[in-house]
């Protein structure tokens, strides 16, 4: 274990710091976040720059550039039991949470045997062995589902708990008010992260809530709200596993805005014009990789032939995900009447997690 | 055999999953310490503990999300809305949510929700419709509508056991109006059944729910004109028994489909369309709908009463189509 300090925590706005000090993971879990940093970013571009506009993938895709070290920095933490409801920005927690990469391309692709056999799309893709929950198109709705994983895991005494995931345009919505106040009231270990992307397609956070900084609603609520840099994937981390400890101890939820970017659309048709050229130069300065990576080579955690090496690896590990996709086959047209309910011979997982 | 009310067969049916299956758990608003709108639930809470029976804040949709989230995860959620009108509150968690997640990505959501619908009881607009068709449209869920005591149970049990979310439709103006025998030993109705409850030659009287007794009764008036009323219910809209459909139309040969719910977009169209496709040629007659009218349902007693099909209405459709 060996102790290291983000330079940016310190400028970290924490509105509730009671209780919330800095943690630090260590070398083996900071490596694992720049893999998983970078395999996300290199992977969303394979899909969103390339084989979208190959016309191999079709349909919305939407990824999360920019904002990868959310996901990263609060997947990384859970142990197994625990159930992360990711948004559609967060492809890096399907893959830390064990999803294989080219099972998921074949997904993106459309093929028989990627997980949903084809009946979804994009990033709308679950496994309650892996304790992933997938969210769906109208927003918010992955909340209240969080809380009931929740009072699941109260209801059978385990100390297990759900990270939600979601934009701040989501914020606006209904579910997510009943969510948070249901958490609170039944004291569930609910962690609530609100991804601070910016846009909500082409609504700027302006046009989407009146407060300035959205930790406020946590407090209304009832429960810790913090705001941080969302572009610090260690004051993610940190941030993250102080709320999980103090869901793992009954003391209920806690909800986390962390401020990012959307370096992208909002899905790849979109060229974003919306966005002003100087916002995005000013962002492009904040990359949380990048950033990462000079932390770690400041710290000596690792070297830039490391740094090569591992780039070079998932590359390849790409390449060879792509090619199977590619390679798997289309579903029958028939086979999209089967399904629809659950018999007893259905391709359900037992809910074995409580 | 003990006779039991409507509500008390729903009522003892939840009760014996629940001392049958420890995963099974109740949600709602004002179910534990008051013991539900109608009590359904009361004397849940002391018997089964603060953990079983969870009272929750007015959040409809969280309720059926949480529901849908402890489902998944291994545990069967029974939940109550205080009124099946303020489903509407959980629409997207119900149809988007809950119907979905088995086709898409392949896990159970073995959830149940169930609450008290339907007129008769001068509800006003908001504590008297007959929403089922809302969910009928939407593949995924389960669609159950008892008319008797037996059915209730039988159905409420067969619904929680059920690896799909179904929507369980109580008929308020039945829960202390209607008395079965009710066997204490444990049984199940299948979802999907439909059940013949009065034989009859001349005219299929195809409907569900509070209808069926209104179906029944105005089969007897009907006898001693010597019109023979066959009435057929349905028990369970989605999936519905379209075999037992075409056999009542194809002994009877007229047929009248009768539902409480309004008119157009009703149960009904998709029977007429079915009995079109499949049995036109047993047809002597034209298909007869009795509904209530495109409106929301008034208030007023003699609004309401205007409102809602009766015996009187099915009677004189019957007449009419006898004469064929």
């Amino acid at each position: 274990m060996r102790a290291i300090k983000s330079p940016k925590t310190a400028k970290i706005a924490y509105h509730r710091a009671d209780g919330l000090l800095p943690q630090s993971p260590d070398v083996g879990t900071l490596e694992r976040m720049l893999y998983y940093l970078k395999l996300t970013r290199e992977a969303e571009y394979r899909i969103e720059r390339v084989l979208y506009r190959q016309g191999k993938i079709v349909g919305g895709v939407y990824v999360g550039r920019g904002q990868e070290a959310i996901g990263v920095g609060s997947a990384i933490q859970l142990v197994e039991g625990d159930f992360v409801l990711p948004s559609h920005r967060d492809f890096s927690s399907f893959l830390i949470r064990g999803f294989e990469l080219k099972d998921l391309l074949a997904n993106w692709l459309g093929r028989a045997n990627g997980p949903t056999r084809g009946r979804e799309n994009t990033t709308h893709v679950g496994s309650l062995k892996l304790g992933v929950i997938p969210i769906i198109s109208p927003l918010g709705d992955t909340l209240p589902v969080a809380c009931g994983v929740a009072l699941a895991f109260k209801l059978r005494g385990r100390k297990n708990v759900a990270l939600v995931h979601f934009g701040e345009g989501t914020t606006s919505r209904g579910d997510v008010h009943e969510a948070m106040n249901l958490a609170a009231v039944m004291k569930l270990a609910v962690i609530f992260i609100c991804n601070n992307n910016g846009y909500a397609y082409s609504t700027p956070t302006e046009r989407q809530y009146a407060v300035k900084d959205l930790c406020v609603r946590g407090p209304a609520y009832g429960m810790p709200g913090v705001t941080i840099d969302g572009n610090d994937v260690l004051a993610v981390y940190q941030t993250v596993r102080q709320a999980i400890e103090r869901a793992r101890a009954g003391e209920g939820p806690s909800f986390i805005e962390c401020k990012t970017f959307r370096m992208t659309g909002h899905s790849a048709h979109d060229a974003a014009e919306y966005v002003p050229k100087e916002r995005l130069e000013e962002e492009a300065k904040k990359d949380p990789i990048t950033r990462f990576e000079k932390l770690l080579l400041a710290q000596r955690v690792i070297t830039t032939r490391q740094i090569k090496q591992m780039e070079q690896r998932i590359q390849k590990e790409i390449d060879e995900a792509v090619a199977y996709a590619e390679a798997c086959p289309f579903p029958r047209g028939e086979t999209a009447i089967e399904g629809v309910y659950c018999g007893p011979d259905c391709w359900w997982e037992t809910g074995s997690a409580v | 055999m003990p006779i039991l009310t409507h509500l008390e067969a729903i009522r003892q049916g939840i009760w014996e999953e629940m001392e049958r299956d420890p995963s099974v758990f109740l949600l709602g608003e004002d179910i534990g310490v008051y013991g539900g709108a109608f009590k359904v639930t009361a004397g849940m809470l002391e018997k089964f503990g603060a953990d079983r029976v969870i009272d929750t804040p007015i959040s409809e949709s969280a309720i059926v999300g949480a529901a849908v989230g402890a489902a998944l995860v291994g545990l069967r959620p029974v939940v109550e809305m205080q009124f099946m009108d303020f489903i509407a509150c959980g629409f997207d968690q119900v149809v988007n949510m809950a119907a979905k997640i088995h086709y898409r990505w392949g896990a159970a959501v073995p959830i149940v929700i169930r609450g008290p619908s339907g007129a008769g009881v001068h509800g006003g607009p908001y504590h008297s419709q007959s929403n089922e068709m809302w969910f009928v449209h939407t593949p995924g869920l389960k669609v159950v509508v008892p008319a008797t005591a037996y059915d209730a149970k039988g159905l409420i049990k067969a619904s929680i056991r059920d690896n799909n979310p179904v929507i369980f439709y109580e008929h308020k103006f039945l829960y202390r109006r209607i008395k079965d025998e009710v066997p204490a030993e444990d049984y199940v109705v299948p979802i999907g059944k439909a059940r013949v409850a009065r034989e009859g030659t001349d005219i299929a009287v195809i409907t569900y729910g509070a209808m069926v007794w209104t179906a029944l009764e105005a089969a007897q008036a009907l006898e001693q004109e010597g019109i023979s009323l066959e009435v057929l219910d349905l028990r369970s809209l989605l999936p519905y028994d379209e075999e037992a459909v075409l056999a009542s139309v194809r002994k009877c040969n007229k047929v009248i489909l009768l539902h409480e719910d309004t008119r157009i977009g009703g149960f009904a169209g998709e029977l007429a369309a079915l009995i079109s496709e499949k049995a036109f040629e047993d047809l002597d007659g034209p298909i007869i709908r009795v509904t209530a009218p495109d409106t929301p349902v008034p208030f007023s007693p003699p609004l309401e009463e205007y409102f809602l099909p009766n015996a009187k209405k099915v009677a004189e459709a019957a007449r009419k189509l006898a004469a064929y």
